[in-house]
């Protein structure tokens, strides 16, 4: 046996380390698991079709998340729809046309800046400049473009990933052919990196999902049930908005836990589709 | 016909420069959104009285607008946070880096990307019900929202940030360093912990920094269980970080208050630039090998 042979000091070392690094692992495992059945256990019984499909009233005491999901949905579709030319544009730019390296290192290093920042700033800064200088009021709009600046870098970043993986080959092939450069970006780039750009859009839903701080001051807490361009203009709660005001503002845990479970279980599904499209992705390009 | 296609392409050419430059006017507009509302409290309430004061009462009759003990909070939280998370976080990653066979690794793996993705207010949500009453009964204080919550709330939020960091640098470190230290009859566990981790050093400080932002950042996980009072810092007792002192007074403030909540926005994007300097400097330094 190896170990035999080794000093007191270092077998001592050796299992200390191995250990720690056992024990810690396992802690991160339990953790998790915990979260998911704590969660889950005390969520899922409150869960009913009722909550699901009413929104809130007063006068009976109901509490309903139809409007909630219903906001959570629009704020999704309009951030997506906004964000996604913006960060493809971007990553684009800095692939394709930059040429000045500064240039690009100063884009680059403002997408590291954005991502840095807490979203409780974004969400005071969307308050200030799209609901007051603008005058969007407390909207779901407004919380739509702030999220859009929250995960611009994202799409930015994965869609730059996978136009770095499109074989020059393809691109001088084109221009070989006599394609002007906007031919060869829409015919043989874009198609490129639809992988990046789906990866983005999941990362990016479970993102919108998540947030709260940004979202409190700039698209607000009403839980009123509207029409998508309605909904956009007028205030709304997303799940998570909705989870927070239960919980601190009102002590309804019962409704915070079945909005905590319906998170939790979309969170295990965009983690799933995000591996998949990936592996998907991966054999594809390998073929 | 040649030269409406050479504009074209200058049109196109221009509009993607214009959509690549969004993101450098997103940050000058939050930047210059921050300063210009941001200083006015400052120099009315006089900049060492704000940073310095010991006492926050924004809605007293004589209001007094001190933020020395969020400022602490922050930076004391975000300790507690580091030094319980990163020992966890560190010794997981090497884990997960250099022993863990493939099917655990990549189980364990998914399992860090959802807590990286479980949204902040249900780790606020479980925080209450289940560490807020516990440490009430443990420590047997009056309340348990307490700094101590916060910072194992932010422990474990900060996990994922740091495991995933760190498992990348772990990995790309070369596998000849590893055999030149196995081949002079180290064991592989003395192998990791000295020669593995100090040649990934550098993205491994890039993880525990990414962790600081990610801890003095968090404004709704914390809020749910820190009481919430604007307290000078201390483990057991209700206190106010950076982040929640901004959003619990938003709602109702009007005047000078608000002022000042920017004044403390701009205090803590201050904070952030500076870790985000740090951040980019180890990053950098760990491409550089």
């Amino acid at each position: 046996m190896l170990n035999g042979k080794l000093s007191r000091k270092r077998r001592g070392y050796i299992g200390l380390m191995r250990a720690l690094m056992y024990a810690f692992a396992a802690l991160t495992c339990a953790l998790v698991l915990f979260l998911i059945a704590y969660v889950l256990v005390k969520g899922v019984p409150n869960i009913s079709w009722e909550l699901l499909s009413t929104s809130p009233s007063y006068l009976t005491e109901r509490i309903g998340i139809l409007p909630d999901i219903l906001n959570t949905v629009y704020i999704v579709i309009a951030t997506l729809l906004i964000v996604l030319p913006l960060g493809v544009g971007a990553a684009i730019y800095l692939t394709e046309y930059a040429k000045n390296k500064r240039v690009v290192a100063v884009i680059e290093y403002a997408a590291e800046t954005l991502s840095g920042i807490p979203s409780i700033i974004y969400g005071l800064v969307g308050m200030l400049f799209f609901c007051q200088f603008l005058g969007m009021q407390t909207s779901l709009l407004a919380g739509a473009l702030t999220l859009v600046i929250m995960n611009l870098p994202t799409i930015m970043r994965t869609t730059q990933e996978s136009l770095k993986t499109v074989p020059q080959s393809y691109r001088e092939g084109a221009f070989g052919l006599g394609a002007g450069k906007w031919r060869v970006i829409r015919t043989v780039v874009l198609p490129g990196c639809v992988d990046g750009i789906i990866t983005g859009c999941i990362l990016s839903v479970g993102r919108i999902l998540g947030e709260s701080a940004a979202l409190l001051f700039t698209a607000g807490f009403a839980h009123a049930l509207n029409g998508i361009f309605e909904g956009l203009t007028s205030a709304g709660a997303t799940l998570t908005v909705a989870l927070y005001v239960y919980a601190k503002e009102q002590g309804e845990f019962g409704a915070a836990f079945a909005i905590a479970a319906i998170l939790m279980g979309l969170t295990l599904v965009i983690n799933l589709a995000a591996a998949l499209t990936q592996r998907y992705f991966r054999r594809k390009k390998a073929l | 016909m040649k030269g409406n296609k050479k504009t074209f392409e200058t049109a196109v050419h221009g509009v993607f420069l214009i959509l690549g430059l969004v993101t450098v006017c997103c940050v000058l507009l939050i930047t210059v959104y921050l300063i210009i509302s941001g200083i006015p409290a400052m120099h009315e309430i006089g900049l060492i009285e704000f940073l310095f004061g010991t006492t926050w009462a924004s809605t007293a009759a004589e209001p007094s607008y001190g933020i020395l003990p969020f400022i602490l909070t922050s930076v004391y939280g975000t300790a507690g946070a580091i030094v319980i998370g990163v020992p966890i976080g560190f010794m997981t990653a090497v884990y997960l880096a250099k022993v863990a066979p493939p099917k655990v690794k990549t189980l364990m793996e998914s399992a860090v990307s959802l807590l990286a993705g479980i949204p902040s207010v249900v780790y606020g949500l479980v925080g209450m019900l289940v560490l807020v009453p516990g440490i009430r009964k443990m420590f047997h204080v009056p309340d348990g929202a307490s700094l101590l919550a916060a910072i194992i709330v932010l422990a474990i939020m900060i996990l994922p940030s740091i495991i995933k960091v760190s498992v990348t640098a772990l990995e790309a470190v070369p596998k000849e360093y590893e055999d030149a230290s196995l081949a002079l009859g180290a064991t592989p566990v003395e192998t990791y912990f000295k020669v593995s981790v100090p040649a990934a050093k550098s993205g491994i400080a890039a993880a525990v920094v990414l962790g600081v932002g990610r801890a003095i950042g968090e404004a709704m996980a914390v809020m749910m269980v820190s009481g919430n009072a604007a307290n000078m810092p201390s483990l057991f007792q209700s206190v106010r970080f950076l982040t929640t002192a901004v959003a619990s007074e938003m709602s109702y403030s009007g005047g000078l208050q608000r002022e000042a909540l920017f004044s403390i926005a701009l205090v803590l994007f201050l904070f952030i630039m500076l870790i985000n300097a740090t951040l980019h400097f180890f990053l950098k330094r760990n491409k550089e090998g």
